[in-house]
């Protein structure tokens, strides 16, 4: 073997580092506001730490035992989930539902396809504020309609359950058309010769539904599943802003992780180190959930596209 | 046919971008008393003055300005309490960013009163004996630092609906209703009783309000005057007021509804309830969630003596660079003669003890209550002001304890009494405070 020059080497080197090089920004940048703030987290979530008075002893695990013996985790646990499934298997149910509509020979394509996404561009404070007029208790127009046909008013901010209908309808009318457009241009890849032929076949149109349409979405809903997974589990305005204290109700009926979090490091307590503990806590929730979500998902419709698509 | 999704799609993402930056701009103009001048001898200075709501200052800046040349004066402002508190408390964290002059709500010292370190000292003869000494008091460290010039104060009196009153065969004017009121908290209540026994409406409009109003007359409430905390299980005093209230709900005396809540706003138009506790900043509330209602008035009395509910403060950051000019302006906009400006522009009520008898204030009357003369109405309530409730750093924490337990019978209706003291018994233990 001979020498290599040093030009031979540079070049060598050019080839095998370069690629990496030029991916490297994103990955510093992720160092920098992803990874550094987790450690960081991890680190204020074992000791007592002040939102002024800034850090103090170190506890080791006890933030976490702290908030694990509290009644309130359970109840933003319940409460994050509840709301989860409320607006995420609807959505996305309703999203490709819509999306295979718009991908039909519609009149006006354009205008149906844009109005979908219209209450994705109103802001969710503006959202939450115009529904919690519709869901107010006793003046609310939902409750009026209600009573207009003979039903006792919903306590929109008094029972746990309806108030979790209540913020998953505000996201829902946001994230519902965002989804759509990303499953009507995941359909609008799919080739038309498979609908031809399986027309020819003889398959009737929910046939091609769901041995085409769905299967060859896979991916997307894949996607789709798990942004909206992290997003849910995240919820922060629509809850906050359902009611004028922000806190979730006096029995923090909806009260999420997100709250928590909040309400522990900025609310009267200002306690970083529990804040701290709860949003790693949340963080291995959305790991772990993710997961779930993946290995779930993967299994959809598997039958019509094996080793088709990853 | 695609483009024009994806334009769209583009437009939404750059809606974002926009969004995003412009929550971050506010951020920019943020050099506190660096921007000074250096010129003409080092004399041009810049304070920065930042409040929230109205504190009714924007002609007093010029006026300043005019009077002391070489000053300039720039006002930030924000638009909410809330906004202006996490601004607070987040540059106070980071040691920098701060305006010279920092407007504070009273809420807000039992968390600020652990740091005074972090104030410049505004002692002087020439503010000695300005304000009322409970004022003062909750601004001064018990080695006599004073970190905060009162504003404005919040003296409660009782709002009502003369109208309803009337129709419930209880005496509807002002002098007959603050007679028929005057006496301690079962006073109240009792002729609450006598109100729905005859009338559709609720006697009061929240357990939280009243509450408030009650708790404010306690001196310790929560916590001893040595700092240490009353545990939720023996503090008989709350208790005794938690089933008052109880007391009053059984008996239909609240209209049910959360306090700033979207029902408790339109309560006003909906005739809910007959009467509510009222600070004087509570009047310009009243009269515009009750726009076009018909009745309400001003009695000169409150349940149990006087009561305090709000106010704010100027205070000096020791982050500032011109402590001494900050600090003279800051003493002056708090000068009775201009506190009186500040509430002719905005309603702020004095909280200056030679700015109460001020013709312009005692002269004052509001339109929407009758015409009833509110200025002398709350100097009265001012004066009768005994008690300055010990707020310690856990005082809101416990508040809000309460209020969740209050609210949880009253509003949602997810417990009764007894499991909703159990419920705030339990919040108390998670505060780890023992």
């Amino acid at each position: 073997m001979h020498r290599l020059t040093w030009q031979q080497r540079l070049s060598r080197f050019d080839v095998k580092a370069s690629p990496y090089l030029y991916i490297s920004p994103f990955f510093i940048l992720f160092a920098v506001v992803g990874l550094f703030p987790l450690a960081y987290t991890a680190w204020v979530s074992m000791h007592e730490w002040h939102l002024i008075g800034g850090q103090g002893a170190f506890v080791g695990l006890q933030n976490f035992t702290d908030v694990l013996g509290q009644p309130r985790f359970t109840v933003a646990l319940r409460n994050t989930f509840s709301i989860f499934l409320l607006s995420s298997v609807p959505q996305v149910i309703a999203a490709i539902v819509i999306a295979y509509a718009l991908d039909t020979n519609l009149r006006a394509r354009t205008f149906w396809r844009m109005g979908v996404l219209l209450p994705y561009v109103v802001a969710p404070v503006a959202v939450s504020l115009i529904f919690s007029k519709l869901f107010a208790d006793e003046s609310g127009m939902l409750n009026a309609l209600l009573g207009a046909v003979g039903i006792d008013g919903i306590g929109w901010h008094s029972s746990a359950f309806a108030s979790h209908v209540a913020i998953s309808t505000m996201v829902n009318f946001r994230w519902t058309g965002y989804n759509t457009l990303i499953f009507l241009a995941a359909m609008q890849a799919i080739p038309r010769e498979l609908y031809e032929a399986a027309i020819v076949d003889g398959a009737a149109r929910w046939r091609t539904f769901f041995s085409i349409t769905i299967p060859m979405l896979r991916p997307t809903i894949i996607f789709v599943v798990i942004t909206s997974t992290i997003g849910g589990l995240q919820i922060f305005d629509e809850p906050r802003m359902y009611d004028t204290l922000g806190l979730g109700g006096p029995d923090r009926q909806w009260m999420t992780l997100t709250m928590y979090i909040y309400e522990l490091g900025w609310g009267t307590q200002m306690n970083f180190g529990r804040a701290a503990a709860v949003s790693w806590l949340l963080f291995l929730i959305i790991v772990a959930i993710g997961l779930v979500n993946f290995a779930i998902t993967r299994r959809i419709a598997s039958s019509g596209t094996k080793g088709a698509r990853k | 046919m695609r483009h024009p999704i994806r334009t769209l799609a583009a437009l939404a993402c750059a809606g974002v971008l926009v969004a995003g930056c412009s929550g971050g701009t506010d951020n920019g103009a943020d050099d506190p008393g660096t921007t000074a001048d250096p010129g003409a001898g080092g004399e041009e200075i810049t304070l920065v003055v930042a409040t929230f709501n109205e504190f009714g200052y924007e002609d007093l800046f010029a006026e300043y300005e005019a009077d002391n040349p070489g000053i300039t004066v720039e006002h930030r402002k924000a638009a909410t309490s809330n906004e202006a508190r996490d601004n607070m408390n987040t540059r106070l964290a980071a040691g920098s960013g701060l305006a010279d002059i920092e407007g504070i709500e009273v809420d807000w010292l039992p968390e600020l009163m652990q740091y005074p370190d972090r104030f410049v000292d505004l002692a002087s003869d020439e503010v000695e004996g300005r304000w009322f000494d409970w004022k003062t008091a909750a601004v001064t460290t018990d080695d006599g630092k004073l970190i905060g010039y009162g504003t404005d104060i919040g003296p409660e009196a009782v709002c009502y609906r003369a109208d309803l009153f009337e129709a419930a065969g209880l005496p509807a004017d002002r002098d007959e209703v603050a007679a028929l009121l005057e006496g301690d908290w079962d006073t109240y209540f009792d002729v609450g009783r006598d109100f729905v026994a005859s009338s559709d409406a609720a006697w009061f409009d929240s357990a939280g309000a009243t509450w408030q109003g009650m708790a404010n007359q306690l001196e310790t409430p929560f916590e001893n005057l040595d700092g240490t905390v009353i545990p939720l299980a023996d503090n008989t005093e709350m208790k005794g007021i938690y089933d008052d209230i109880m007391a009053a709900l059984d008996a239909d005396l609240s209209a049910g509804n959360e306090q700033w809540s979207e029902d408790w706003t339109n309560g006003f138009q909906n005739d809910s309830f007959a009467t509510m506790l009222c600070p004087g900043w509570m009047l310009g509330i009243i009269a515009g969630n009750a726009e076009g209602v018909e009745g309400w008035d001003i009695a000169d009395v409150f349940p149990g003596g006087g009561g305090n509910w709000g106010g704010s403060y100027l205070t000096v950051p020791d982050q500032t660079e011109h402590p001494e000019e900050a600090k003279a302006l800051a003493a002056w906009l708090t000068a009775p003669e201009q506190q009186i400006k500040a509430f002719e522009a905005k309603g702020t009520f004095p909280s200056q003890v030679d700015a109460l008898s001020d013709p312009a204030l005692t002269g004052f009357t509001h339109e929407f209550f009758n015409n009833a003369p509110a200025g002398q109405i709350l100097a009265n309530r001012a004066e009768a002001i005994t008690v300055q409730p010990f707020k310690g750093p856990n005082y809101f924490a416990m508040a809000e304890i309460m209020t969740d337990a209050l609210n949880r019978v009253d509003s949602a209706g997810t417990d009764d009494a007894d499991s909703s003291w159990e419920k705030a018994l339990v919040a108390f233990d998670a505060l780890g405070l023992e």
